[in-house]
């Protein structure tokens, strides 16, 4: 049995790279690869830490080149011993089946995945099946810290190069020649003598194969010629057509529409509710009260909402009510540590940032259909976290965890929001409390007014200098409470740690890393304790924190009679972001002249084991509608593995940059959410993208970086310093217009 | 309950429905009919957008009512069999979708704009008020500006 390992985190060899998003309590992790008795092909890795003491070495040190090497098992692994295992199957159809441990949510995930197998594995893309696993508890069975290519890069090349070396065995075991003569491409293994063997043909005698023959260790990078190549998204004709399932497209027979009534107020409470003349409405078919609202199930959705309008609910009150925007900022203001009065004759900048709450806002709002019957759970959703997702619904309902299973839908959208679950919990309730299974929707008000959202910060910064050269930088930041939820990582950090008051301060402490030497750094984050449904905002704190700090080096600059983005190249702490910043000066055109009311803008940021520069141009002078027209987008991943996915990951970020900077926010109203769509929600639609826009990758072939969150922080800093140059204003609270 | 006979992607079809019964739910609550998603129910977001007789509709906001003996299509009736619409392919060879929610109506507005706007201009494409919370709006407007071109 051959074995092989891998460092499921990037490689840090780059000594100036940044990877403060490699918590210390995640480690590194290696997996060990084995066959599995099973009637055709299946290979199978399993995290060699923590591991079963038969199956893995007793302890992992963090880094390789130790000498307690997992070792793996001799003989085959029962099909029913899998536990939690990443599986490979190859069919006898000729179809290469990988359960997904990641959501798909059109971060492009399963494709990703589909090309580093087929590309190990010599196989046809169009023959390999990424399909979302259910809720088994598989390692990393998360997505979030933008960690998914950075976690899947080892073992699923790790996966495909054993399914290969297997398949290029069995060949030459049924041919008797020699496997090191035997060739592999197109899901078929070739014989020098002109035979050939597709992988479904050979997955039975296959999976027999304990001992390959040849080489079971991935190709080289430099051997890649699918993983590297831009592909599109594999759902495409699905999503093009109308074909694509999500979670209310599921046909699950008898399923009814349901919708709930919700309080006027976050979290408030139901105190009475009479549903007689709901009751009589056409097509409702039940009414139940359930922790958070009033359900409504009908024979259709518009049946459930009309039934909803006419429920009478007294309502109890929210945590939150005596709430407001200006009590909120009130409450961060005090919370964030004061600044003190700098010494004498030092010069110094300050800037003080307020930051509203975002709304997630996917396209697919909450949603998740659920049967609970006769004892048992089942539910369809898109979920980050489908371990999580079937506890809190085991939980809810009073069920065993084994007795609930969690099915991976595709997902619209998510930007953090899919890691709670909200929707799934109460899609069981309401199934379970009607005995019938049910289809749930949160209406858009719904998600609006009732969804998470990033919290609400505030940032108090200071730049001392001296001699045109910063001396000291503070960052006294404060947000209100972020709720992690049942993200695993977040369970790893110590709320203890380095003596931090809180986990989101914790979280800060870990992830908020100033890529400039602006001498010596204090920075702490206090949590607000105030009880608004929040949660993890695609890049979660930096893209409001760090996106200030960028603004922050511009007005250095100012001071200092500097050009922006040659202050930036000289602060750099590493050759490599100075490296970076440099191209994007020259392939962004940086300095050319704009028009009255125009100007660029740049922003830089480093994370997920990756670094980004962005240049914006901005236009502003039409009144109350400033539009970003240019946006350039440099980035250094390391090792890329879809760069028409990754470029697409680019243009999100910079959309969410334009948006939380310039537009969309969320205003509180004695402690409710003013917004209720996207008519007052005001993301970016067309008319204020980019009409330019531009990716390019840095030469680099490190360890892969995380995509999904890097470039909002620099999009966002980039379009705050250009609004600033082209009005000539200094702006301080965010969303300009809300 | 009142029943309207219509044309749902060249089938037709009769539903018992209230008259107020906004045709996304009549699409996808009693004809199965899910490419049209819900994103809004108030035609703000036009992740359903659909055609009517032709012409550019959110089913959202348009009563069944509205639509007895017209034409409904959507997104599932845009192809010509297993050949894409021009609109479709273009987004393909553009890799236009992410999570691909809003999809569906971005493709049938666009396929509605190239209608009356053979050429349209980036002033033109700037009217499409379909979001994308992704953020695919360069690569739509690339792929619109494909399409037209075939």
């Amino acid at each position: 049995m051959t074995e092989s390992r891998f460092p499921s985190s990037p490689d840090e060899a780059s000594s100036d790279m940044t990877s403060t998003e490699d918590s210390p309590a995640l480690g590194r992790r290696r997996f060990l690869t084995f066959l599995v008795a099973a009637p055709t092909l299946t290979v199978a890795a399993r995290l060699g830490l923590g591991a079963d003491s038969a199956h893995a070495a007793p302890k992992n040190g963090n880094g390789g080149g130790n000498s307690s090497e997992p070792t793996t098992p001799a003989e085959p692994v029962s099909e029913t011993d899998l536990g939690t295992t990443y599986v490979l199957r190859v069919t006898a159809e000729n179809r290469m089946v990988f359960e997904s441990p990641k959501a798909d949510v059109g971060q492009g995930i399963s494709t990703a995945l589909a090309m580093l197998i087929a590309e190990d594995l010599d196989a046809n893309l169009a023959d390999i099946d990424v399909v979302i696993a259910d809720a088994t508890g598989l390692p990393r069975q998360t997505v979030g810290a933008s960690d998914s290519i950075r976690s899947m890069w080892g073992p699923a090349r790790d996966l495909a190069a054993q399914a290969r070396a297997r398949l290029v065995t069995a060949a030459a075991e049924r041919w008797d020649v020699d496997a090191g003569t035997l060739t592999t491409r197109n899901s078929a293994v070739f014989a020098p003598d002109g035979r050939s063997a597709t992988y479904g043909d050979l997955a039975e005698e296959a999976a027999r194969v304990t001992s390959p023959a040849v080489s079971t260790a991935p190709k080289p990078v430099s051997a890649h010629t699918l993983v590297g190549t831009p592909v599109p998204q594999q759902e495409g004709r699905a999503l093009v057509t109308g074909a694509a399932t999500f979670a209310l497209d599921v046909a699950v027979a008898g399923a009814l529409p349901a919708v709930v009534a919700r309080p006027p107020t976050l979290k408030g409470t139901v105190v009475s509710f009479d549903a007689t003349a709901a009751r009589a409405m056409p097509g409702v078919v039940a009414v139940t009260a359930i922790p958070t609202g009033i359900a409504v199930v009908a024979e259709t959705f518009w049946e459930a909402q009309r039934a909803r309008d006419v429920l009478h609910v007294t309502w109890g009150s929210g945590p939150v009510d005596a709430l407001s925007d200006d009590k909120v900022t009130e409450r961060l203001r005090q919370a964030a540590l004061p600044l003190l009065d700098p010494p004498l004759l030092t010069n110094y900048v300050d800037g003080i940032f307020d930051f509203g709450f975002v709304n997630h806002a996917p396209m697919e709002t909450l949603s998740a259909t659920a049967d609970v019957r006769g004892g048992s759970a089942t539910v369809w959703c898109s979920a980050k976290g489908p371990n999580g997702v079937r506890t809190a619904v085991a939980n809810a309902i009073g069920f065993d965890k084994s007795a609930v299973t969690v099915h991976g839908t595709r997902g619209g959208g998510s930007f953090g929001r899919r890691l709670y679950s909200e929707a799934p919990v109460e899609a069981a309730r309401i199934s379970k409390a009607v005995g019938k299974p049910v289809k749930l929707l949160w209406t858009r008000d719904d998600d609006m007014r009732h969804g998470r959202m990033r919290p609400a910060s505030h940032h108090k910064m200071r730049i001392t200098y001296g001699l045109g050269k910063p001396l000291t930088f503070t960052n006294n930041s404060s947000a209100v409470q972020l709720d992690l939820g049942i993200l695993p990582f977040t369970t790893l950090i110590d709320p203890g740690f380095g003596g931090l008051p809180s986990i989101g301060s914790a979280f800060f402490a870990l992830t908020q890393h100033t890529p400039y030497d602006l001498g010596v750094e204090e920075k702490l984050l206090n949590e607000v304790p105030l009880d608004f449904p929040t949660g993890a905002w695609r890049s979660v704190y930096s893209g409001h924190n760090r996106a200030a700090e960028e603004i922050m080096i511009d007005e250095l600059a100012k001071r200092l009679n500097k050009d922006p983005l040659a202050l930036r190249i000289e602060l750099a702490k590493s050759s490599a972001a100075k490296a970076l910043l440099q191209r994007l000066r020259t392939v962004g055109g940086w300095g050319r002249a704009m028009p009255t009311g125009s100007a660029q803008g740049v922003g830089y940021q480093e994370e997920y084991g990756a670094r980004t520069g962005c240049l914006v141009e901005i236009d502003t002078t039409t009144s109350n509608a400033p539009r970003v027209t240019k946006a350039v987008v440099v980035a250094d991943m390391g090792q890329v593995v879809n760069p028409s996915g990754l470029e697409a990951q680019f243009m999100g970020c910079v959309m969410d940059g334009i948006s939380t900077i310039l537009y969309a926010g969320n205003h509180i109203d004695n402690g409710a959410v003013r917004e209720s769509s996207f008519a007052d929600f005001r993301w970016a639609r067309q008319g204020q993208a980019p009409l330019e826009f531009e990716a390019h990758l840095m030469p680099s072939t490190g360890s892969p970086g995380g995509a999904g969150e890097l470039v909002i922080p620099a999009a966002a800093g980039a379009v705050a310093n250009a609004y600033a140059r082209a009005t000539g204003r200094v702006h301080r609270r965010f969303p300009i217009h809300p | 309950m009142p029943t309207y006979k219509l044309t749902v992607n060249g089938n037709r079809v009769t539903v018992d429905a209230p008259a107020d019964m906004p045709l996304l739910w009549v699409l996808r609550d009693k004809l199965g009919i899910t490419g049209p998603k819900y994103g809004c129910g108030i035609g703000a977001c036009r992740a359903c957008t659909s055609h009517l007789n032709g012409n550019e509709i959110q089913p959202c906001v348009v009563p069944i009512s509205e639509c007895a003996n017209k034409r409904v299509t959507t997104i599932e009736g845009l192809a010509d069999g297993d050949n894409l619409h021009p609109v479709q392919q273009a987004w393909l060879d553009e890799d236009v979708a992410q999570c691909g929610f809003c999809q569906p109506g971005q493709i049938m507005t666009a396929a509605a704009l190239l209608k009356t706007t053979q050429n349209p201009t980036d002033a033109d494409i700037d009217q499409i008020a379909n979001i994308c919370r992704c953020g695919t709006y360069c690569r739509i407007r690339n792929a619109i500006k494909r399409a037209a071109a075939k």
